[in-house]
């Protein structure tokens, strides 16, 4: 479980959204945004989110984060409704999940 | 103007679009069967399908298959031809009378905003949900009527790979003549990533209301990724697939490749005793039969890698392997997506350059074209297999591991690792670039593969090759026979009659730049023309040595090596064979792909120089060892 994901005082606060490029093996959520935060890998961050929505991230979205590579973690495999895309965490760093109930995750 | 109206009335045109692992091919092969032509489009390198089918009513469709895309905005070479014929740009093209967009009916998602986009086009168009059959199987319900009036557009089921399957499709096609030729208003631009975005809403919201979830969702796949993606044992079984595959392509062919031989040895001895002695005997057998026989002798092997490489691709294994190997292949500065295709590069070097295409950043695109020749490529099986069954001992070491294939193997991991190692260098020194670009891929769902894809696959590999040593392969085989035996030795001579050819004459002025590797006059003469092809090389070596000692050593070519050869003298022209540029089509590829001659003279170069290096390192270490 990332750090401060708890709710506060015991109240079932909003809560704060995490990349799904840190999100670890077994993450379940909803995408809550795609926010690109800069042009990488000789692709404009425009063209990065067009990807990224052609592949099925979209607001709204249920993922699940799936299997990990062996070499730093990376990259990744991500249910997304009911497909599964690879991608590296770089790139998953632009979408922005919200942990479906975080406290009974299994 | 009226024999072109006459024409597009005869005949409709009709194209499939589609995202990619939707089926589409398989669809495509499924209604056009074995009435395909694959060309390229003028101009560029994307391959056009095109094929005929006839519909119940007896109208007959031009089916153009199209590159597969997830939108229209034409990100790569293939994705902007999709582009441009479904908006009836392509001037070389006519313009597709339907649209039909191919969807997998067990995931809809990516494909109905793809739907919503072509909608735009204004051209009459069908959704047509293949692989229903699945989808009924794991109970997902889906609303054909409400689907279809949700989206305006007519929708129809199909099951690509059944005998009946099309029927259905087939069926409708007819029914919308009325609609062909109407053309409404084209309202297409490029879409932002808010258009994206709201398509992508609407196509959820269709989703929802038509579609249900699935009674029995496909488990299978989620178990096979528990084991097949593995941080560990993925990239054992990985590991192991790739191993049982280089096993298997040298010793379950062994059989089949005794019999094609022995066949060939029967029809050379046919043909010699049914031809007077003389010049055209010594063509027809020494030339025609043992240089043709010699390279379709390795058609069992060929075929045993594209079986591997055909049903994996089919499983949907190929997705997998690019995702296990990404981190590996990114270290050296290969982006994850060229492991299609530098693993077609095992089957040949030309497909896997043209694979190269779905990699959509130029620079690592032309790093991939680069090393794709490295990989050990089918056509390199004859050199490898003659001279390791001439000089390694066909033994089991512990106990189960048969040591020609260990030795195959480790010629093929040497590949691997010299691309790798190229490609590290080529990043960081010629493009002098750290950082890798994006790596997205759909992982889909594991499907059982259908033997009449697989048989139609492996009779499309089987033909190409087979044309091959029928054209290229024997005119160069003509080529050696001739150099080999002209000009006739003089009256009175004592040595083998081929010491006095062209062949020798060009042998020998070879020398002085080959001798330091350990290569005799006789692999220089098979050198010229492995040039146009390298399993030519093995031909050649028969020819000259036929020519040179008779009927014997044509039949025991690998014998006559072991005789002849140095154990150094064998090593270092392996070695050779690792690297060396001996492929004028794969170098013609390269020159075609990458738009040039620069990027053909350079991988020509280093590949030369490498060759050079390797083979003259090897042959000296084990002459030091005593191996010369």
């Amino acid at each position: 479980m990332p750090e401060g994901r708890q709710p506060v005082n015991g109240h079932a606060s909003l809560p704060k959204s995490l990349p799904l490029g840190e999100a670890p093996c077994g993450f379940r959520g909803r995408i809550e945004a795609i926010k690109v935060g800069e042009a990488h890998g000789g692709l404009p961050a425009g063209e990065i989110e067009n990807r990224l929505i052609e592949l099925g991230f979209v607001e709204g979205a249920r993922v699940e984060v799936l299997h990990e590579g062996a070499f730093g973690r990376d990259p990744i495999a991500v249910r997304v409704n009911n497909a599964t895309i690879a991608l590296r965490r770089r790139e998953a760093m632009a979408i922005l999940a919200i942990a479906e109930r975080p406290t009974e995750r299994s | 103007m009226s024999t072109a109206a006459a024409t597009s009335t005869d005949a409709w045109h009709f194209a499939l679009v589609g995202t990619p692992n939707s089926g589409k091919t398989a669809l495509f092969n499924a209604l056009t069967g074995s009435r395909q032509k694959v060309a390229n489009y003028p101009g560029v390198t994307v391959e056009r399908k095109a094929g005929l089918l006839l519909t119940p009513a007896g109208r007959s469709v031009n089916l153009v298959d199209l590159p597969g895309t997830y939108s229209l905005r034409g990100r790569s070479p293939d994705e902007e031809i999709t582009r441009d014929i479904v908006l009836g740009r392509l001037a070389s093209e006519s313009a597709p009378d339907l649209l039909l967009c191919v969807a997998d009916a067990t995931n809809l998602r990516l494909s109905l905003r793809l739907v919503l986009e072509l909608k735009r086009v204004g051209r009459p168009l069908m959704l047509v949900l293949n692989m229903f059959d699945l989808a009924q199987r794991r109970g997902i319900n889906i609303d054909l009527a409400r689907l279809s009036a949700e989206l305006g557009v007519p929708v129809v089921t199909a099951v690509a790979v059944r005998r009946d399957g099309t029927a259905q499709l087939l069926t409708r096609m007819d029914e919308l003549a009325a609609s062909v030729g109407r053309q409404g208003e084209n309202t297409w631009k490029a879409p932002s990533a808010s258009d994206l975005r709201a398509a992508q809403r609407e196509a959820d919201r269709i989703i929802a209301a038509a579609v249900g979830t699935p009674a029995r969702p496909d488990t299978l796949t989620a178990r096979l990724d528990a084991v097949l993606l593995h941080p560990v044992a993925g990239l054992v079984i990985l590991l192991a697939l790739l191993f049982l595959m280089f096993q298997a392509v040298f010793s379950w062919a062994r059989p089949l490749m005794d019999l094609i031989q022995s066949g060939f040895d029967s029809f050379g001895v046919l043909a010699h005793d049914a031809l007077p002695d003389g010049l055209l005997q010594s063509f027809i057998q020494n030339g025609v039969i043992s240089g043709v026989g010699s390279v379709i002798v390795f058609l069992p092997q060929i075929l045993i890698l594209f079986l591997f490489i055909l049903l994996l691709e089919d499983l949907g294994y190929m997705a997998r392997a690019a995702f296990l190997m990404d981190r590996i292949m990114g270290s050296a500065g290969l982006h994850g997506r060229a492991f299609i295709p530098l693993l077609s590069s095992f089957a040949c070097a030309i497909p896997g350059i043209m694979a190269t295409r779905v990699i959509d950043n130029r620079r690592d695109r032309l790093t991939t074209i680069l090393v794709a020749p490295l990989m050990t490529c089918s056509a390199r099986i004859p050199v490898y297999t003659l001279i390791i069954s001439a000089f390694v001992p066909a033994r089991h070491v512990w106990g189960f591991v048969n040591l020609q294939g260990l030795v195959m193997f480790g010629l093929y991991g040497a590949g691997i690792v010299s691309a790798l190692g190229v490609s590290f260098v080529a990043k960081r020194f010629f493009w002098n670039e750290h950082e890798t670009p994006p790596f997205m891929l759909e992982l889909p769902d594991y499907k059982m593969p259908r033997v009449r894809a697989v048989a139609m696959g492996l009779y499309q590999r089987a033909m190409m090759f087979l044309k091959r040593a029928g054209t290229t392969i024997f005119s160069m085989m003509v080529l050696i026979w001739f150099l080999a035996s002209f000009p006739r030795p003089p009256a009175g001579a004592t040595g083998p009659a081929i010491d006095y050819s062209l062949a020798a004459i060009i042998g020998h002025a070879l020398e002085p730049v080959l001798a330091p590797v350990g290569f005799n006059w006789q692999i220089n003469v098979a050198l010229i023309p492995g040039m146009a092809a390298r399993e030519v090389a093995v031909a050649a070596l028969g020819t000259v040595y036929a020519i040179e000692g008779g009927k014997e050593a044509a039949e025991q070519i690998g014998q006559a090596l072991a005789g002849k050869w140095s154990l150094a003298t064998a090593l270092a022209v392996l070695v050779w064979y690792i690297f060396a540029p001996q492929c004028a089509s794969t170098l013609a590829v390269i020159r075609r792909e990458t738009g040039g001659w620069r990027f053909m003279a350079i991988t020509f170069a280093y590949m030369l120089a490498l060759a050079y290096v390797a083979a003259f390192m090897t042959y000296h270490v084990a002459v030091a060892l005593g191996a010369g």
